[in-house]
């Protein structure tokens, strides 16, 4: 197996499943010639061509209204929205259409499509460029959305976004790109959409967390370790549908659960966790929920954009909080 | 005049001043050599100050920084407007927001990630830079609206680029101008380039200046390095939307000369040689020519200015890094009017972390 990053990780899905699927195009901004602003794409339209790799006039919602309407006829778009801050441009094509398709159209179009998007704070870029929105789009019956938090998972994710037959959100937490290298199969491997992962067993409490937090959860986790405690840590992946069912599972075990997510905290995906352990295992906790967040404020630019970021400290201090309980 | 006489959907471009230095006399607006000498020497000012952002974000100093180096003639175009138009800019502008009148520091600031940078000084009639292309020409238009239905005799204009022209808001922005006949001054700065995507697979059109007869309104294409060109466009159409004639389009055609931002390596996709061709037609040094040609300008006053320019640039530097960092409150200062409970909750959250933390540090060291 090869020692890869995120970033060529997911060239490597992108290229298999082109070569795979000769249905399958690419299109979006910059994503061709330049091989897109993070160059997850290099080097795909040399091999498979302009018609197949497609740089597009700025256009989200553009983008995305075409890519339903590919999927209608039985292509399998590829769309990549530069940044997360710019989907808002193309809400209603996401919401109001690609994500009602299926029951539109009583079943007829289950839209095959993949929307890739650079997710979340970290490599202090500039106003819309480091927003965290999943939740808007956790919100919107229909659409999958997925993110993963290493190498592997974002191959094996992305692959299997690209055969399930329905559209995916596929957000990349674009401040580990390039911060993590690790094994990665090489052949035709894929990880279950809707399926969390244990990432580190443990029975004083739970953290789950997800994208680019998994690191921060894992560290505070190693530090726990050290300070006598042990932490389960579970890496959510697919974010819509969610399985909360290992979430409960686990706070069963542990009787403790910190939440830990970089976007605002207020309707973010914590509250929903947190809701369904409330009815699900209310009756094992043994402390409250603790959630660690991002505030519900603008993500503010780079100078003050470490405040802002939820980091394994901030995660640690919600452990203890829910420890000492 | 200039409007009637060339007609984007006939090919035709507005260019009063050639790439050797010499002036279309009968073309020529109302621009004596006293302002084009002034013009010129904010013009160079500009293109150091670019260069200064660049090599501050070179050093680390500086976050993502948008350049403007080949577009100080367009940028220039900040200079026609009167104190009561209002100006609607993109990112890319901060050329034309230091002529306007905001502090070089202020911007500098900005694109160090200190929000500060983007407070306006008081009475500069200048909305905020918009990050996300094409969503302000909107705002352009509900301000100059607003000016109509109060009766004020002013304009807004709306910066944005040739990429933005693409985006659905741009479309509506000039659709609902043209209905609501409000004095916007759509000013399109073509550098030919979106990121990587060049101006000819943006659109299939032959200019972004022709669109306005589809919405109703007078368009304009222009040489945008020629500034006698930009003073004509701009001083007729905003003279013209004040007067109530509706809005009107100026496609600024000009040129990249640098990347699209310094997170961007245009070697990817530009051909190597192409740069070369446009710097003939690099709008300071057609100006200089002119400006040599009538004996207004010479060696001595280029060393002089850009003496003077490079103090002036360095002293912004200078002052932009000497100011304090913004503190963690200042996160929380300005999404509300008034902190709402739990977000006031969330800020003492933060200030005991952050204590805490200070104290565990303080401990270990």
């Amino acid at each position: 197996m090869a020692k890869l990053n995120l970033v060529s990780a997911l060239n490597m899905a992108l290229d298999q499943e082109m070569a795979r699927n000769d249905r399958m195009l690419i299109l979006g901004e910059d994503v061709g010639r330049e091989g897109g602003v993070f160059r997850v794409t290099d080097g795909l339209q040399k091999k498979y061509g302009a018609a197949r790799v497609v740089d597009t006039p700025l256009a989200e919602s553009a983008i995305l209204g075409a890519a339903l309407g590919l999927a209608a006829g039985g292509m399998l778009p590829v769309a990549e929205i530069q940044f997360e801050g710019f989907i808002h441009v193309a809400m209603d094509q996401l919401c109001n259409q690609i994500g009602r398709y299926r029951n539109r159209s009583r079943g007829r179009y289950g839209l095959s499509l993949v929307i890739r998007v650079p997710w979340g704070g970290g490599i202090h870029a500039p106003e819309h460029h480091s927003d965290s929105p999943e939740a808007l789009l956790a919100h919107t019956p229909g659409l999958t959305v997925v993110q993963p938090s290493n190498p592997a998972d974002a191959k094996g994710l992305l692959l299997a976004a690209l055969r399930l037959g329905e559209p995916v959100v596929f957000c990349e937490p674009k401040r580990i790109y390039r911060a993590i290298k690790a094994e990665v199969p090489e052949g035709d491997y894929t990880v279950p959409i809707g399926k969390a992962a244990v990432a580190r067993q443990g029975k004083d409490l739970t953290i789950v967390a997800w994208g680019a937090m998994m690191r921060e959860a894992l560290e505070a986790a190693e530090e726990l370790q050290a300070q006598g405690a042990s932490a389960e840590v579970i890496d959510l992946r697919t974010l819509s549908p969610m399985d909360s069912e290992t979430v409960v599972e686990s706070v069963r075990k542990t009787g403790r659960l910190v939440i830990a997510h970089e976007a605002p905290r207020t309707l973010g995906l914590g509250a929903e966790i947190a809701a369904r352990v409330g009815e699900e295992a209310l009756t094992s906790l043994l402390a409250p929920i603790e959630r660690v967040t991002g505030f519900d404020t603008v993500m503010p630019l780079s100078q003050l954009e470490d405040y802002y970021l939820p980091d394994h400290r901030r995660v640690l201090a919600g452990a203890r909080k829910v420890l000492a309980a | 005049m200039y409007f009637e006489r060339f007609d984007p959907l006939q090919g035709q471009c507005l260019q009063i001043l050639d790439p050797m230095g010499k002036v279309q006399e009968d073309l020529r607006p109302d621009l004596p050599d006293s302002r084009v000498k002034q013009l010129y020497e904010r013009m160079s000012v500009m293109r150091l100050a670019d260069q200064m952002a660049m090599s501050l974000q070179r050093e680390g100093g500086m976050g993502t920084y948008a350049p403007f180096y080949g577009q100080e003639a367009a940028q220039a175009s900040a200079a026609f407007l009167q104190p009561a138009d209002w100006m609607v800019p993109s990112y890319r502008e901060t050329g034309a927001l230091f002529l306007r009148g905001v502090p070089l520091a202020n911007l500098y600031r900005y694109w160090m990630g200190d929000e500060r940078g983007m407070l306006m000084p008081e009475g500069l009639r200048i909305l905020p830079i918009a990050i996300v292309v094409g969503s302000q020409p909107l705002h352009a238009v509900g301000l100059s609206w607003a000016m109509k239905l109060k009766g004020e005799k002013a304009a807004a204009v709306a910066y944005f680029g040739d990429g933005a022209s693409s985006q659905g808001d741009v479309h509506e922005a000039m659709n609902f101008a043209g209905v609501f006949q409000t004095p916007t001054v759509f000013l399109c700065q073509n550098n030919q380039f979106a990121i990587s995507l060049p101006r000819k697979q943006q659109t299939a059109a032959a200019t972004i200046a022709q669109r306005a007869s589809s919405y109703g309104f007078p368009g304009l294409l222009i040489d945008g390095n020629d500034i006698f060109a930009v003073a004509a466009a701009m001083t007729e159409a905003l003279a013209d939307v004040r007067a109530g004639k509706g809005p009107r389009l100026i496609e600024m055609l000009t040129y990249r000369l640098g990347p699209h931002t310094t997170a961007d390596d245009p070697t990817k996709y530009r051909a190597s040689g192409e740069i070369e061709k446009y710097k003939p037609f690099d709008p300071l040094l057609r100006l200089r020519r002119y400006l040599e040609s009538r004996k207004l300008w010479d060696e001595t006053a280029e060393k002089d200015l850009v003496q003077r320019g490079q103090a002036e640039v360095e002293d912004a530097a200078k002052k932009a890094k000497a100011i304090a960092p913004a503190v963690p409150d200042d996160i929380f200062a300005y999404t509300y009017r008034t902190l709402p409970p739990y977000l006031k909750r969330q800020q003492e959250d933060l200030r005991a972390f952050l204590k805490e933390q200070a104290a565990v540090e303080a401990h270990h060291g």
